[in-house]
């Protein structure tokens, strides 16, 4: 039975979620709403069961002291110091001035833009070590990204500024962009298509099972 | 895979210190009303480039002799390409793309007093890329009597929205066209449920939104009160920065209920929106702090967009130039070591 | 399902196009890249009104209809433009319904509006089975300053009655289904030759074969496996993928001795991970080894994920990580950061942006579909080998439609593209 309620219960949803596609009339279009809506409420509900995971972990490194007990402690002080500033000011802590909204706009607003800016300097270091003109593909791949990266900003038709305005660089980059991207990126989703489908008609026939821990 | 072999390691504490400080001196440098702006004029500037152009050369002749640049090197330069910059006064021709120019035509098409939806997917971290647009269009659109009616699938949009809103309202100019809350714009807030929303507000706007961020119920309001769903909507515009985003909007609202959309995407997942964009799904696409610049452009209104790009126009100099360098490590460094 | 069921429509679609162009290319490549793209004039969007407001012509051949393909509930209204409209003398048009009574229409309240220019009105407030009538008028309005001073309204002829219901087929869609009925008719027809004992022959995926050699790499340098599956949740096709992996993974770990972390960003995926790494131990045979705060969450937040992952790779400098699901801009943020520590990485994710980072950052990368396939192809299991090849033969079949497509579209014969048009 373990097995067999959950893999039921995907099966229905499943079958559900195809039906009301094509039939609008009452109750498939209804009844997708309504596992569309228990999803959100399990989803709600389970992240107290993330919550309360990340708090005992964190208060079990900081009791042992092991390794890098600090983060943790620093882990605990954020959770508690966020969830009594956001109880203690009720309904409206969303409201511009309160001490959660200073939170939001100048402690969590600049550390993800931080995480986020990040991104330049991976970019950098990794076309750096991996754009090599190792093979005929690799120095293909390598222009195009010479081509994109200059027609992207300004400076590239600044440099190539003495062609005639159809050859610069950024009708060059334009063209990459919607030409070969665009077919590549075509192919790929097409084939990732086919696997969600495929996927999706070997889970509701309940073949994939391997998401509720083995066959 | 492993770090290049390399002689001369820089601490990296002294390089994060180097970063902080630029961080810390474009900081002061922004806040130009407590503190004097460092400006270079453009002989000043053209000094710096040649200086970094310089060092980069130097770079590479350490190359050629066998030293190869380790990855914290990038990091330095791209930071000192990042914020040396904000302080440069000149100035770049930015060109217009056809993408750009088919979402202005779109928003140039639309009569007086039509309804706009304004999707905010996104939220602070990708702020600079999307908010320069966000400001854009709202500009654009109450220059041209057009109704927006703001909406978010991310919690944090709909704030991203308002602080846009908050900046523009207090501009002279649009202090003086009294424009009204729940008449001229107005904004329903975020509602959970991805693409699940989307799908629902084809039949029924108000039954995802029953009432606006500040609790007015959905019927008070003069703007939104006649419109049910997309067929009231005469144009959509996005800002999307992943799920649920651009593409969720094109996969139910354009092509099931045939709405207009126009979308402003991370540059990050711009390439991915391609496709839709040729095959017409998207009238038209701003991707990036390339796309702000070109909308301010294309919309007469320079601002935040347009002057960032230098900073980004070096960072890309900079990484083709290191990417030169690498290439010429690869042959005279590592293909040799492999023989 | 039913979201990809759409952005197969599309994708094909655009496969049809995307190939169109491609073989145009061939051919005018010199001319595409010469053609400059001149910029369409600009049109004046700020009609002003007119000083004296005059009566405007009001619309014609005015229809009411029940909106088709729906739950009912909705009556769309669609009318001629005024002659008026073009030459700016509408400034907008009202919609007037009327309930039925026994004499005809009772009483016309305004219940919307629509913008100059255009010429539809969906009425979503309507009840199923009741009777419904309905005027169109046309407003010319004088204003200044954002005040009305003056307000011509003309209606048109009362159209009705008429009568909102749900309906049980939504025609508009019949193509997809056919389209759904041939893909999942062929996978479960190759499931069912598989299950009859016919060999099937997959090819070898390189990510997939590294899987054992990166866990026993593990192994000999005695350090942590680390395993990511993206920052989705469970309602996300590709996170189901990338926690069948973890199974094969886990039971590898199990097996080597070797300690596997699962940090994770959804209270539900660490639940489900919990469950699989379980009984992946459980059947290496090592349940004593196997504690529930191996998988741990994290965070919920796209960016706080990236920088604790990001902190526990830097501290503790594990020999492998796996990156296999739903990731967006923290993807390079992930990979760059275990390639600068000397992990093995291997990646997997149908998100086609990230795509070029993982490729530029990990030693191995399942692209797309094959992150799909891996359950698969790890468990060799005949049925889901089957539904593999049913997949391969839609895909053949697309192929197939691309190449008749591009033939029939070049030469103006048929517009295939068509064919796979879907809206409502």
């Amino acid at each position: 039975m373990r097995r067999e309620i959950p893999l039921l219960i995907t099966g229905i949803v499943g079958i559900v979620f195809i039906v009301q596609y094509f039939i609008p009339h009452y109750p498939f279009g209804r009844m997708s709403d309504w596992f569309s809506d228990w999803f959100s409420i399990v989803a709600s509900c389970a992240i107290l069961l993330g919550a309360l995971n990340l708090m005992k972990m964190s208060v079990l490194k900081v009791i042992s002291r092991k390794g890098d007990w600090i983060y943790a402690l620093i882990t605990i002080a954020c959770f508690a110091l966020i969830t009594v500033i956001g109880l203690a000011e009720g309904r409206d802590f969303r409201d511009t001035g309160t001490g959660f909204s200073w939170l939001y706009d100048y402690v969590y607003s600049p550390l993800s833009s931080t995480m986020f800016a990040i991104l330049a300097f991976f970019v950098a270091s990794a076309s750096y070590r991996a754009f090599r003109a190792r093979n005929f593909e690799a120095t293909l791949l390598l222009l195009a990204a010479f081509f994109v990266m200059l027609g992207r900003v300004p400076v590239g038709d600044v440099l190539t500024g003495f062609l005639p305005e159809s050859m610069q660089m950024s009708h060059l980059a334009t063209w990459i962009m919607n030409i070969p991207n665009t077919a590549g990126q075509r192919a790929i989703m097409i084939g990732i298509a086919l696997g969600l489908v495929s996927t999706s008609v070997r889970i509701i026939l309940g073949i994939e099972r391997s998401y509720l821990g083995g066959e | 895979m492993n770090e290049p072999a390399t002689k001369h390691r820089i601490p990296e504490f002294i390089v994060g210190a180097v970063l902080l400080l630029l961080a810390i001196v474009a900081y002061i440098g922004r806040r130009a009303d407590w503190f004097p702006p460092i400006v270079l004029g453009t002989a000043a500037s053209v000094v710096v480039i040649i200086l970094i152009a310089a060092s980069l050369a130097w770079i590479l002749i350490r190359t050629i002799q066998g030293h190869q640049a380790e990855r914290r090197i990038v990091y330095l330069y791209i930071g000192i390409a990042v914020t040396l910059p904000l302080f440069m006064s000149l100035t770049q021709k930015i060109s217009i793309s056809p993408e750009v120019q088919t979402l202005y035509n779109g928003l140039a098409a639309l009569p007086p007093g039509s309804k706009v939806l304004a999707t905010f997917d996104y939220d602070p971290p990708s702020a600079p890329e999307l908010q320069p647009m966000a400001e854009t269009f709202f500009r654009y659109a109450f220059h041209n009597d057009l109704k927006v009616i703001v909406i978010g699938l991310w919690p944090q949009g709909p704030q991203q929205a308002n602080l846009a809103l908050n900046k523009i309202l207090a501009e002279d100019e649009f202090k003086q066209m009294n424009l009204r809350y729940g008449v001229d714009y107005v904004n329903l807030g975020f509602q959970s449920g991805n693409e699940f929303v989307i799908q629902r507000m084809g039949s029924s706007i108000r039954s995802m939104f029953p009432a606006d961020i500040y609790g007015t119920p959905y019927d008070s309001l003069p703007l939104v009160r006649n419109v049910r769903n997309f067929s009231n909507i005469d144009y959509s515009f996005n800002l999307s920065a992943g799920y649920p985003g651009t593409k969720e909007w094109v996969l139910v609202a354009v092509d099931r209920y045939g709405l207009n959309l126009g979308a402003g995407n991370t540059a990050v997942q711009v390439t991915e929106m391609y496709p839709y964009v040729r095959s017409g799904q998207i009238i038209g696409i701003l991707g990036g702090m390339n796309g702000a610049a070109e909308f301010e452009k294309i919309t007469d209104q320079i601002d935040k967009g347009t002057r960032f790009m230098l900073s980004q126009s070096f960072a890309h100099m900079v990484v083709i130039a290191f990417i030169f360098i690498g290439n010429v490590a690869y042959f005279t460094i590592e293909r040799k070591g492999k023989r | 399902m039913l979201k990809c069921l759409d952005h197969l429509a599309e994708s094909s679609r655009s496969a049809f196009l995307s190939a169109a162009f491609l073989l145009a290319l061939a051919v005018f490549a010199p001319l595409t890249f010469a053609q400059d793209q001149p910029a369409p004039p600009l049109t004046d969007s700020t009609g002003e009104a007119t000083a004296t407001p005059l009566a405007p012509v009001p619309p014609t051949a005015v229809t009411a209809i029940d909106r088709p393909n729906d739950a009912g509930g909705a009556i769309t209204i669609s009318w001629e433009l005024s002659t008026d409209d073009a030459a700016g003398r509408v400034t907008e048009y009202k919609i007037l319904r009327a309930e039925g009574a026994a004499d005809g229409p009772g009483p016309f309240t305004e219940i919307g509006n629509a913008t100059a220019g255009q010429n539809r009105f969906e009425d979503g407030n309507v009840e199923d089975d009741r009777v419904y009538f309905y005027k169109v008028a046309a407003l010319n309005t004088l204003r200044e300053n954002g005040i009305t001073l003056t307000e011509t309204t003309v209606e048109s002829d009362v159209v009705g009655p008429v009568e909102s219901h749900a309906q049980w087929f939504n025609t508009g869609r019949s193509r997809v289904l056919v389209g759904v009925l041939i893909l999942s008719g062929l996978i479960i027809f190759y499931i069912q030759r598989a299950r009859a004992g016919r060999e099937i022959f997959i090819r070898k995926i390189a990510g997939l074969e590294a899987v054992d050699e990166a866990v026993g790499r593990a192994t000999e340098m005695g350090k942590k496996i680390f395993y990511i599956p993206g920052s989705q949740d469970m309602d996300n096709v590709q996170t189901l993928a990338g926690i069948t992996i973890l199974g094969r993974v886990a039971e590898l770990a199990a097996q080597y001795e070797t300690h596997l972390e699962v940090p994770v960003s959804r209270s539900l995926v660490m639940v489900t991970s919990r469950e699989v790494v379980k009984e992946a131990y459980i059947k290496a045979g090592r349940t004593d080894s196997y504690n529930d705060d191996q998988v741990k969450y994290l965070t919920d937040d796209q960016f706080g994920y990236a920088a604790a992952i990001d902190g526990m790779v830097v501290r503790e400098r594990p020999a492998t990580i796996f990156l296999m699901g739903s990731f967006y801009a923290e993807a390079l943020v992930l990979a760059e950061t275990g390639n600068s520590v000397g992990a093995i990485q291997i990646a997997g994710t149908g998100q086609p942006s990230q795509l070029p980072f993982f490729v530029a950052a990990c030693d191995y990368t399942l692209i797309g579909e094959e992150l799909f396939a891996a359950s698969a192809y790890l468990s060799k299991e005949p049925r889901q080998l089957g539904s593999l090849k049913g997949q391969d033969v839609g895909k053949g079949l697309i192929l197939v439609a691309i190449a008749i497509g591009i033939i029939l579209e070049t030469l103006h014969i048929w517009d295939v593209s068509k064919l796979f048009t879907v809206i409502d």
